[in-house]
């Protein structure tokens, strides 16, 4: 028994090392200028986050496809190499190592959420593989890693941007309701923490469980306590179950949602009463209402058109993010005028006014993440729609 | 705490607890028959529910349901027939692990066929909007419909096992297969029934709750876990006290949210739960000198 565990173990180290030592040699040869630019991407494609990660991947092969078609990026094509990682973060560790190790790509897009972004941070960081992230958490680029960058707007300006309109209709005292996930969690900690600059006090503070089938309960209380507002942090479903819940027990106080609202669905789920929820947004789901001056309008309009007719379903904010990622990463490749990873890092630090789905990008060594206030927009629902949110 | 506001805990307790009971009754016609546990109960509910928001695209909301409930019934047949029939001297344990397997495989096809994404049938009567004005309070019309949707359930499973010599047979086999057998009851096609039965009761559930609830491939499991909870709150087997119990145990997450962080809510719960368990193992509403026969 012994010697047969020992042979296996032989087996595994040799396989480990093996391909490991193989590889090696390959980055020594010089590479002709005409191979393709290796570049991962590691998107939850199934798996809870699907609705982040289907999106998102769907949107790199159809701009990758576009960018080869025309010749590609120094002349030279694109190799896009997209791993699900089902919303695992375990998993994400295991794919990051493979691109970097194994197929040594140049960056990797992605991960969709936070949780597996802030696993394979460290790895990247060793690895010299610049990451750039789809995901919302602020700790994805606080403490600042030199080749880690993400695309979405921060957590923080989208709460800043809901005590700003609070301000705006003279609402001092909220309840505030959020599930019980990582996304959920830091918008309670922002929350908490901004409340009290903004002149905002918190009267009730509840967390529910994400399975939550019907939320009346926590909204009773809520109702009790005499808030002017409720504002709802959470995926899907309780976003649409607490618009419903909140009309049922006649809870008449606006309800502001997270940036994690912006795809249609959600306000079809719940129908009429999703009417009137106000939520800080990408302009991508009202690109169409945007006036014709304004820089992100052709952007929008043609990514969503683009979308929406290759793969016959709505474009949402998600596949934005990753549109984003490849679109400074293609940039940043041209700016440095090689697929050098170190080069193409600074060149990323160095770009600016760069016009993408999120908002135009300003990149710095300080901030990598480039996006400022003005690249949210408040939202509101009317008539089952989205539409800019008027004061 | 004022009248009104007290009024509305108790609305959202009921609420949340007519969902508990529609979905413990059906795991108490498997287990009433089989002594079997079904742990893909829950599936049977989406998958009757998915059904039947398929169906309301191209028909009228009644005839979807119908539609969803028999194809289900079919389903839970076929469910029977292939999987639970085949297995040579099956144990209770054996079966109640081969149930939680086909629960897995069902979520898995519901992926494949219905994706991710969350869904929900339109509501019976008014929109998401409606309410109904209780003493101050409000609840959804919706909740109105479960009710009473539960109680013709109950009334209808009690009489069937009551006064029809099928529900007698299904009965007789629960108590003793041997001796059913012996008096002429076809006791594997009664097994089949009780899954035909109760996979239909689930996918009309599932149907029914499905405009508060929302419906997802996977949610099938959190549903099935609290009307397990429930059906054993009220003694397995009785589907009256499985309806008590969930109203019983939604009032009580609804009035511990009143006073204590919403988060201890499934705390409470579990509590009662154990106190029940060691206290009177048989169920909040069994009588202990029926249990104790039945033990013997």
């Amino acid at each position: 028994m012994q010697t047969r565990l020992a042979a296996i173990l032989g087996v595994l180290i040799l396989a480990c090392v093996v391909p490991l030592s193989g590889c090696k040699k390959s980055p020594e040869a010089p590479a002709p200028e005409a191979a393709p630019i290796k570049v991962g991407a590691i998107f939850s494609v199934t798996g809870p986050a699907s609705f982040l990660g289907a999106p998102e991947a769907k949107t790199v092969q159809m701009f990758a496809e576009k960018l080869n078609r025309s010749g590609g990026v120094l002349g030279r094509k694109i190799e896009l190499l997209v791993r699900d990682s089902g919303g695992s973060p375990e998993k994400a560790i295991s794919l990051a190592k493979q691109l970097i190790d194994e197929e040594k790509v140049l960056a990797i897009l992605g991960p969709s959420t936070s949780g597996e972004s802030l696993q394979i941070k460290s790895i990247c960081q060793e690895g010299q593989t610049i990451l750039l992230s789809c995901a919302a958490a602020e700790e994805i680029v606080v403490p600042l890693a030199s080749y880690v960058f993400k695309t979405p707007q921060k957590d923080s300006q989208a709460a800043q941007w809901i005590f700003n309109t609070m301000k705006d209709l003279g609402i001092t005292k909220i309840g505030v309701i959020t599930s019980n996930t990582g996304f959920g969690k830091g918008g309670k900690t922002h929350l908490e923490q901004m409340a009290p600059a903004n002149g905002v006090e918190i009267l009730v503070n509840e967390v529910y469980e994400k399975e939550a089938t019907d939320l009346t309960g926590v909204l009773t209380k809520v109702k009790g306590a005499g808030v002017q507002a409720v504002v709802n942090w959470s995926i899907e479903p309780a976003q649409g179950i607490v618009a419903k819940n909140m009309k049922q027990i006649q809870l008449d106080v606006p309800l502001f949602q997270s940036h994690g609202y912006g795809n249609i669905k959600y306000v079809q789920g719940s129908g009429e009463a999703a009417n009137g929820t106000i939520f800080p947004c990408g302009r991508l789901l009202v690109a169409d209402s945007l006036p014709a001056n304004h820089p992100q309008k052709a952007l929008l309009t043609e990514y969503k058109r683009g979308y929406e007719s290759r793969y016959n379903e709505d474009a949402s904010t998600f596949g934005g993010h990753a549109y984003d990622a490849i679109l400074i990463l293609t940039e940043a490749i041209k700016k440095a005028g090689s697929a050098d990873p170190k080069a193409v890092r600074d060149a990323i630090e160095n770009l600016k006014g760069v016009v993408g789905t999120a908002g135009v990008f300003n990149f710095s060594a300080q901030d990598h993440n480039g996006l400022g206030l003005d690249a949210f927009e408040m939202l509101t629902v009317k008539d089952q729609k989205f539409a800019i949110y008027q004061k | 705490m004022d009248f009104a506001l007290f009024v509305q805990y108790a609305l959202s307790g009921i609420t949340v607890g007519s969902v508990y009971a529609i979905v413990a009754i059906g795991f108490n016609i498997i287990y009433c028959t089989t002594g079997i546990i079904n742990f893909a109960q829950g599936e049977f509910l989406i998958v009757g529910a998915m059904t039947a928001i398929s169906l309301a695209e191209v028909a009228p909301l009644p005839v979807a349901i119908l539609g969803a409930v028999l194809i289900t019934t079919t389903l839970g047949a076929v469910v029977e027939l292939v999987f639970i029939r085949q297995v040579r001297n099956a144990s209770v344990l054996r079966l109640i692990i081969i149930t939680i397997g086909l629960s897995i495989v069902m979520r898995e096809v519901m992926l494949h066929i219905w994706d991710e994404q969350v869904r929900s049938l339109p509501y019976f009567t008014g929109t998401e909007v409606s309410t109904v004005t209780i003493l101050g309070a409000h609840i959804s019309p919706q909740v109105l419909w479960v009710l009473g949707v539960s109680a013709v359930i109950v009334a209808a499973l009690t009489l069937f096992f009551r006064y029809t010599t099928t529900g007698r047979a299904m009965r007789a086999c629960a108590d003793d297969r041997m001796a059913a057998c012996l008096c002429g009851v076809n006791d594997r096609w009664m097994v089949t029934l009780s899954f035909m039965l109760s996979a239909g009761i689930g996918a009309l559930a599932g149907c029914v709750v499905s405009p508060i609830t929302q419906t997802q491939y996977d949610m099938g499991a959190p549903l099935a876990i609290k009307g397990f909870t429930v059906a054993i709150l009220g003694g397995m087997g009785n589907s009256m006290a499985a309806v008590a119990a969930g109203l019983f145990l939604g009032l009580l997450e609804a009035f511990v949210v009143s006073v204590l962080p919403s988060s201890y809510k499934e705390v409470a719960a579990i509590v009662v739960l154990l106190l029940i368990l060691v206290f009177r193992p048989s169920g909040l509403f069994a009588r202990r000198d029926v249990s104790a026969l039945r033990a013997a």
